[in-house]
């Protein structure tokens, strides 16, 4: 069937998005709708002694003004953490208290203090500037490396030093003797940047109270409707479950930052309750850069321990991650069991040790961004292989491969046991895609024209598909995290397919539908693909750490294997043949080696005729099944980027970059590449151009696209790719995900090619012209010393 | 409140807007053609991108009262599912878009280079549409597939033309 598994077919949903049909949260419009403006806190700590709202009130149009602590009389809940951390001291994680609207402190620039709702935007957010906040300055910490410095100022007054938890993972002990024994240790200090994560479609809400049916509509911007009505049923307050429908349409990019349930969705919801209107809330940009979670922002020292031959003996790792203000959702799982996990890389290495600290600042909450903890453990571990093996003079990819994991299942000293991969062959595959035989010629040629060129690699693993919910249960997660799935066949054959993973770009509505079209035979026009909305799909945990293919579609697969033994079933009675002689092809149901068929809607109509089945057997063709992976699934990748470095400007031009993936079964080629595409340069992104900046005092600087440097087209290069693969024994398709590969395997890559190309190993990202010639000089000068 | 007349996308629209309203605001809050998209409020991101007067501008930068009279074009107005514009069937053959939000701008600003380039008679190259799309940012592609598909589209617009012709 030309629409099944491994067919580049072009996808279902784009003709809606392609003409201006698509719809989003702020295209939707209610009756009686009322628009939300917030007033915010404008330093990055305060205590708010009083908000004045009288003039405001006395503008014409203003409907209502609203604070925290009406909020907190109201027993609307404090924002929730979902999962726990303990101290290796045993003692749990400290974290302060996050009131959706600040009740006495605001804690970073940004922070909602109170909501004016009025009958237009302009005029909500006109009122909005004429409340006044009579407050007091406190000192304040925004960088990441001060907050636990001896004085520094106290975030929240319940978490002594800032410091949220002190993790640790692997053996001391084994790892400080390995140490001790090595033959070479490389060492590192890395920050990784602050990144914010830019979705184009800012974020929205519109929510509507019916006071008749005491029941709310919420349309928002959401990776995980279904999570967000949990939260805001159990936890917040909003309403039960069933007075409470979550619909996330159309969404224009996530990248992590929409599977949080932030404070102005929640106030949105409140406020409709309180002023009787649909209350809209549409966030601008520069509120984006404010109140969407921030991602990444580690400081560490990592240490490698070689022995003679190059092998690693020992790592060691001591990071400070930057929570920001309050402690977001999965803002504990990203630097710990989404990190530390991965310290073992590609790699086997027999001992790892290494501890997390985690810090209030008065900063945005961070919080996972695509690759949430892997980017900053591959750009760790990559970062150490290439410099290792400069100090060493072993060639960077032979470092790698003396130190690969050979075997699968493997098992590391970081609690992962990755289930299959095959990193000598994707490396190989990279090094003859990216011609790096060719290297030397062309980095003479570029020499002659007075340009530095270097070649940088990265070899990473990554652990998608999040998660088997024991296994993160026991870890300190507050939910499990499986996926479920509805197929509806419809007495003509058509097919529903509910499903609890959210596309907001991904392209479900067309790699789910192929599943379908695979297993019976019939196009992907016949498939529907319903998700986003909580009255339609029971229940589901989301789109987020590439878990739709590993956990979404594994939960299809599982459906539909129902569907079938039902369909098999109702074929065999009616052909009056064995049911294990039953084959589904090309949409026609057969009795193998016969010539006794029925076409595949006519299945579907005598489940739903009902005249003629099986005894004892339920009218209806539909079945539900709920997934739970057996574990992470571990994709890998080589890339390699060659970059060419102007001298005299620090100026770098990617001139190549080549990505060789192990997904495992790819669905949709074509969907697959364009999820590497976006992810490399986001991690272009991050190597080269972006970063979040707060000044001394806690002020944002990167307010805008003015000052936070995006990737344009002419940033970028066009890209070479290639799969390799290994399929995952773990589940049904053998699928591994792929969202966030890119993100999270190309920042070494490109650090990993300007520092060859301008012979230093001391570059922080990103690596702006200004910090290649800065760093480039400082070559220089000790050259000359020499 | 001030009235303004304008032919959008082939019809005559009149409203009366204050004399703040963005183009933008206009076309998604006046006219409810939603297709147009605000992803910025600096002028940089460029999902707002609509043609008036057949030149492409940001129409959040764009005072509705200063444009009575014109003729505005948006992504609602160039093809229909039904009878797609070159431009968006080459993004849909060539995967040029994810989650769709910037897809727009970009399909408004890469028609508009395409009818620049050819009426200038200048080869519209790889690198010259990566050049040109300085001003669409978008979060998801990478641009590689939007590149392609603009390529693609230079290519059938000029077939076209030439058949016109």
């Amino acid at each position: 069937m030309s629409d099944g598994i491994g067919a580049r077919v072009e996808r279902k949903e784009d003709k809606r998005f392609i003409t201006g049909k698509g719809k989003y949260t702020d295209d939707i419009r209610m009756d009686n709708q009322a628009y939300a403006a917030f007033v915010r806190c404008p330093v990055a700590h305060a205590k708010i002694n009083g908000i004045d709202s009288s003039a405001a009130m006395a503008m014409d149009g203003v409907i209502a003004v609203h604070t925290g602590p009406e909020m907190k009389a109201d027993e609307i809940g404090d924002i929730i953490t979902g999962w726990s951390i303990t101290s290796k001291d045993g003692s749990p994680m400290q974290c302060g208290v996050w009131n959706p609207m600040v009740t006495t402190y605001g804690r970073y620039v940004g922070d909602a203090v109170a909501v004016v709702v009025a009958e237009t935007q302009d005029i909500a957010r006109a009122a909005a500037e004429a409340v006044e906040l009579d407050y007091e300055e406190l000192p304040a910490v925004a960088r990441t490396d001060a907050a636990l410095d001896d004085g520094a100022p106290q975030v929240h007054e319940n978490v002594p030093g800032n410091l949220i938890f002190n993790w640790e993972i692997g053996d001391e002990a084994k790892t400080e003797a390995a140490m001790a024994g090595a033959h070479h240790i490389t060492e590192l200090d890395i920050t990784n940047n602050r990144l914010s994560p830019n979705p184009m479609e800012p974020r929205s809400a519109v929510a509507t109270y019916d006071e008749a049916e005491d029941h709310y509509t919420l349309y928002t911007t959401s990776q995980n409707p279904h999570v967000a009505r949990l939260v805001l049923s159990a936890f917040y307050n909003v309403a039960p479950e069933h007075k409470l429908r979550v619909i996330a349409p159309d969404v224009g990019g996530g990248f992590g930052s929409k599977i949080y349930i932030y404070p102005e969705e929640l106030t949105c919801l409140w406020a409709s309750m309180k002023t009787g209107r649909s209350v809209k809330w549409t966030s601008d940009r520069s509120e984006a850069f404010m109140t969407d979670a921030h991602g990444r922002d580690h400081v560490t020292k990592a240490k490698m321990g070689f022995d003679a031959d190059g092998n690693i003996v020992a790592f060691h790792v001591d990071t400070i991650a930057n929570i920001g203000a309050y402690v977001s959702l999965f803002a504990t799982a990203t630097p710990t069991y989404l990190y530390g996990t991965l310290w073992s890389g590609c790699y086997a290495m027999p001992a790892i040790y290494g501890t997390v600290r985690a810090v209030h600042t008065n900063t945005v909450p961070v919080d996972a961004y695509r690759g949430a903890g892997r980017p900053e453990a591959t750009y760790m571990i990559e970062r150490m292989m290439e410099t290792a093996s400069r100090e060493m003079g072993i060639a960077p990819a032979e470092l790698r491969r003396r130190n690969f994991v050979k075997e699968f299942p493997y098992q590391t000293e970081v609690i992962l046991q990755y289930d299959s991969g095959d990193y000598f062959k994707m490396l190989e595959e990279g090094e003859k895609a990216a011609d790096v035989a060719g290297f030397a010629a062309r980095k003479a040629e570029s020499a002659s024209r007075g340009k530095l060129r270097g070649l940088g690699y990265s070899t990473f693993v990554e652990a998608c598909g999040i998660a088997p919910s024991a296994a993160v249960g026991s870890l300190g997660a507050a939910v499990g995290l499986w996926e479920s799935c509805e197929v509806r066949v419809n007495p003509v054959g058509t097919v529903e397919v509910l499903t609890g993973s959210h596309s907001h770009g991904q392209g479900h509505e067309t790699t789910f539908a192929q599943l379908v079209s695979d297993r019976f035979g019939i196009p992907i026009d016949n498939v529907q693909i319903v998700h986003g909305d909580t009255d339609k799909v029971q229940m589901g945990m989301g789109t987020y750490g590439s878990r739709s293919g590993p956990v979404g579609m594994s939960a299809v697969v599982k459906a539909l294997d129902k569907v079938e033994e039902k369909a098999k079933k109702i074929a065999a009675h009616t052909l009056e043949a064995s049911e294990d002689d039953i084959v589904i092809e090309n949409g026609e149901v057969k009795v193998a080696g016969t010539d006794k068929k029925m076409a595949w809607h006519e299945v579907g109509l005598a489940a739903y005729i009902a005249h003629n089945l099986p005894e004892g057997m339920e009218p209806g063709l539909k079945e539900t099944a709920f997934y739970d992976p057996l574990n992470f699934s571990f994709p890998s990748g080589a890339l390699i980027c060659e970059v060419e470095v102007d001298p005299d400007t620090g100026f770098t031009d990617i001139v190549s970059f080549t990505a060789v993936d192990d997904f495992g079964t790819i669905i949709n080629p074509m969907i697959v590449e364009g999820q590497v595409h976006g992810g490399v340069v986001q991690g272009i992104g991050q190597a080269m151009l972006e970063q979040v900046v707060y000044d001394e005092t806690g002020q944002l600087i990167t307010g805008s696209y003015m000052d936070y440097c995006m990737p344009r087209a002419d940033d970028v290069p066009s890209f070479t790719l290639d799969h390799t693969c290994t399929p995952s024994p773990l589940n049904p398709l053998g699928v591994k995900g792929c969202g966030e590969a890119g993100a999270i395997g190309a920042p070494p890559a490109v650090i990993n090619a300007i520092t060859d190309a301008i012979g230093t190993n001391d570059l922080q990202m990103p690596a702006t012209p200004l910090a290649v010639w800065t760093a480039l000089q400082a070559t220089k000068t000790a050259m000359a010393a020499e | 409140m001030t009235n303004v007349s304008m032919t959008v996308n082939g019809k005559a629209v009149s409203r009366d807007v204050s004399d703040t309203t963005l183009l933008s605001d206009f076309l998604r809050e006046n006219l409810r053609l939603t297709g147009t998209h605000v992803g910025c409020d600096t002028s940089q991101c460029g999902a707002c991108v609509v043609h008036v007067d057949g030149k492409a501008i940001k129409s959040c930068t764009a005072l509705a009262v200063s444009l009575d009279g014109s003729d505005v074009m948006t992504v609602e107005g160039v093809g229909s599912a039904r009878e797609l514009h070159p431009m968006q069937a080459a993004f849909k053959k060539h995967h040029g878009l994810q989650c769709g939000f910037c897809t727009p701008g970009m399909i408004m600003a890469g028609i508009d280079m395409v009818e620049r380039y050819q009426a200038e008679g200048r080869a519209l190259t790889a690198d010259a549409i990566r050049h040109e799309l300085e001003g669409n940012i978008c979060r998801c592609t990478g641009y590689h597939n939007i590149v392609k598909a603009i390529e693609e589209a230079a290519g059938t617009m000029s077939g076209m033309k030439q058949a016109a012709e």
